[in-house]
């Protein structure tokens, strides 16, 4: 087994970063069995100040960032939202809000408005109250997110809808896009579950069988060139059923960069998961040597690391290699090529590895804040 | 050509503009300088689109005020070439962004 890469000179300049995940807070009043966050969350005394956060903002536009994702967690249980928000518009970012919509009161969102917010992507767990509620673990969610929804439009902010699926609301998407049409979102985003961090415990809750996933991707195309210039419908496919793996990021360390509630800057929100890997923090770097220089950024950049099946391969700057997180995982190896790939000698295993976990009948493992020690 | 004559093609659900209508970058769209890689920049939700330079001097036009026409006499005279010749190419390049939901129609 080898999760360690060889030390290798970096190449001497990058291609600058074009989007950034601000994660500002690991706090969330929903608790998705799917959630991006790692399972070893952050509390808010760790998190970085709004000083730093500003300065990281003003460093990250000097790069050559043009789109920040404030995320989280909820970004809105941070109190400084306006500050942050005011500082991406002052240095020229694209500012997109990733919010779960059930804590941001109509004054509040007139006031992120005015400090220069560009857009509002909120998260929606099912198109019907009683999916929605039960995924995120809170009664009420799904109606205040609709009340949120109408004042996002009425505030002129344009929104998008994003919603992860899995098993328990698979059957929803084309309630989901009737959503997104009602609420006058001009995005929606149907994100198949992937499996890291949390959703990775879930896998036997999450998993859809195969033949769904296929209905639904069906579903999803006719429903895009149906509204074609009405509603815009992005879709991140269920990889674990494919022959070809996604080029995760765009390619490790190529285009985006994610900042931690702490600071720590990864290639990508699962990075943490390969062990070995040297992650620098913005309180004692610049942002501009840490995408030239972190070893994490430059363990598996380009096509050099790439083992031969992938090197020699015509896709290999097409999906360069698909996800490293997802190779470890399924493989013991962060350097192997994506088991998803169907040249992968475990390809056959992680398809039968899905069809297993699909007819489990497991309860969710809510996402939640481990007990603090006594 | 008339100021009410569809200036581009009616396919494949494109909109179909006439000289006369004013096109506007609506709200989470912007248009900006790019730097760092050089160019200019159409930044939408979770897209950046690249514009090359004619693009570029056909959108830092839009100002949802000018119509089309007005526009194109702009760019004709600018860079004296064939209006009809602009015109085409213009109607064609704003009905692809408004197909992709990053410019609209007032």
């Amino acid at each position: 087994m080898n999760t360690q890469p060889e030390a290798r000179q970096s190449p001497s300049m990058q291609p600058p970063p074009i989007g950034m995940l601000a994660e500002l807070t690991h706090r969330c009043p929903l608790q998705c069995p799917y959630c991006s966050n790692p399972v070893e969350l952050t509390r808010k005394r760790e998190e970085l100040d709004t000083e730093t956060w500003q300065r990281v903002f003003a460093e990250a536009a000097e790069l050559g960032v043009l789109q920040v994702h404030l995320s989280g967690g909820e970004p809105a249980l941070r109190q400084d939202l306006e500050a942050l928000v005011a500082s991406c518009a002052e240095h020229g970012l694209y500012s997109n809000l990733i919010t779960a919509g059930v804590n941001i009161s109509r004054a509040r969102l007139e006031a992120l408005a005015d400090a220069g917010l560009d857009h509002v992507q909120l998260s929606v767990q099912g198109a019907t109250a009683e999916v929605n509620d039960h995924i995120a673990n809170l009664p009420g969610a799904f109606d205040k997110k609709l009340a949120f929804a109408a004042e996002v439009t009425d505030v002129g902010l344009p929104l998008t809808l994003n919603s992860v699926i899995h098993r328990a609301n698979l059957h929803q998407i084309p309630d989901l896009v009737e959503l997104a049409l009602e609420l006058g979102a001009r995005r929606l985003e149907i994100a198949h579950a992937q499996y890291y961090g949390w959703a990775l415990q879930n896998r036997g809750a999450l998993m859809p069988p195969r033949e769904q996933v296929m209905e639904a991707l069906d579903l999803v195309e006719a429903a895009r060139e149906r509204l074609k210039g009405k509603l815009v419908i992005d879709a991140v496919v269920p990889d674990y059923y494919a022959r070809l793996p996604k080029p995760c990021m765009n390619g490790w360390g190529r285009q985006s960069l994610n900042v931690t509630p702490t600071g720590k800057v990864l290639p990508c929100h699962a990075a943490e998961t390969i062990p070995g890997l040297e992650f620098l923090n913005v309180g004692e770097h610049a942002l501009g040597d840490i995408w030239q220089h972190s070893p994490a950024f430059n363990a598996y950049r380009g096509t050099d690391w790439m083992p031969d099946a992938c090197q020699s391969c015509d896709r290999r700057e097409i999906d360069w290699g698909g996800c490293r997180c997802q190779a470890l995982m399924l493989t013991g190896d962060a350097a192997q090529m994506d088991p998803v790939c169907e040249f992968s000698p475990y390809h056959d295993e992680i398809q039968t590895l899905a069809v297993i976990d699909s007819s489990r009948e497991d309860e969710f493992t809510y996402r939640r804040f481990a007990r603090q020690p006594a | 050509m008339s100021a009410d004559t569809p200036i581009n093609d009616d396919a494949g659900g494109v909109p179909t503009l006439q000289e006369h209508d004013v096109v506007k970058i609506p709200r989470g769209v912007r248009l900006r300088e790019d730097k760092a890689r050089g160019g200019w920049v159409l930044l939408a939700p979770e897209r950046v689109f690249q514009l090359d330079p004619i693009a570029q001097q056909v959108l830092t036009r839009v100002d949802g005020e000018r119509d089309i026409a007005a526009i194109v006499d702009d760019l004709a005279e600018t860079f004296a070439a064939p209006r009809e010749r602009i015109l085409v190419d213009v109607g064609a390049m704003l009905a692809d962004l408004i197909t992709k939901n990053v410019l609209e129609v007032t």
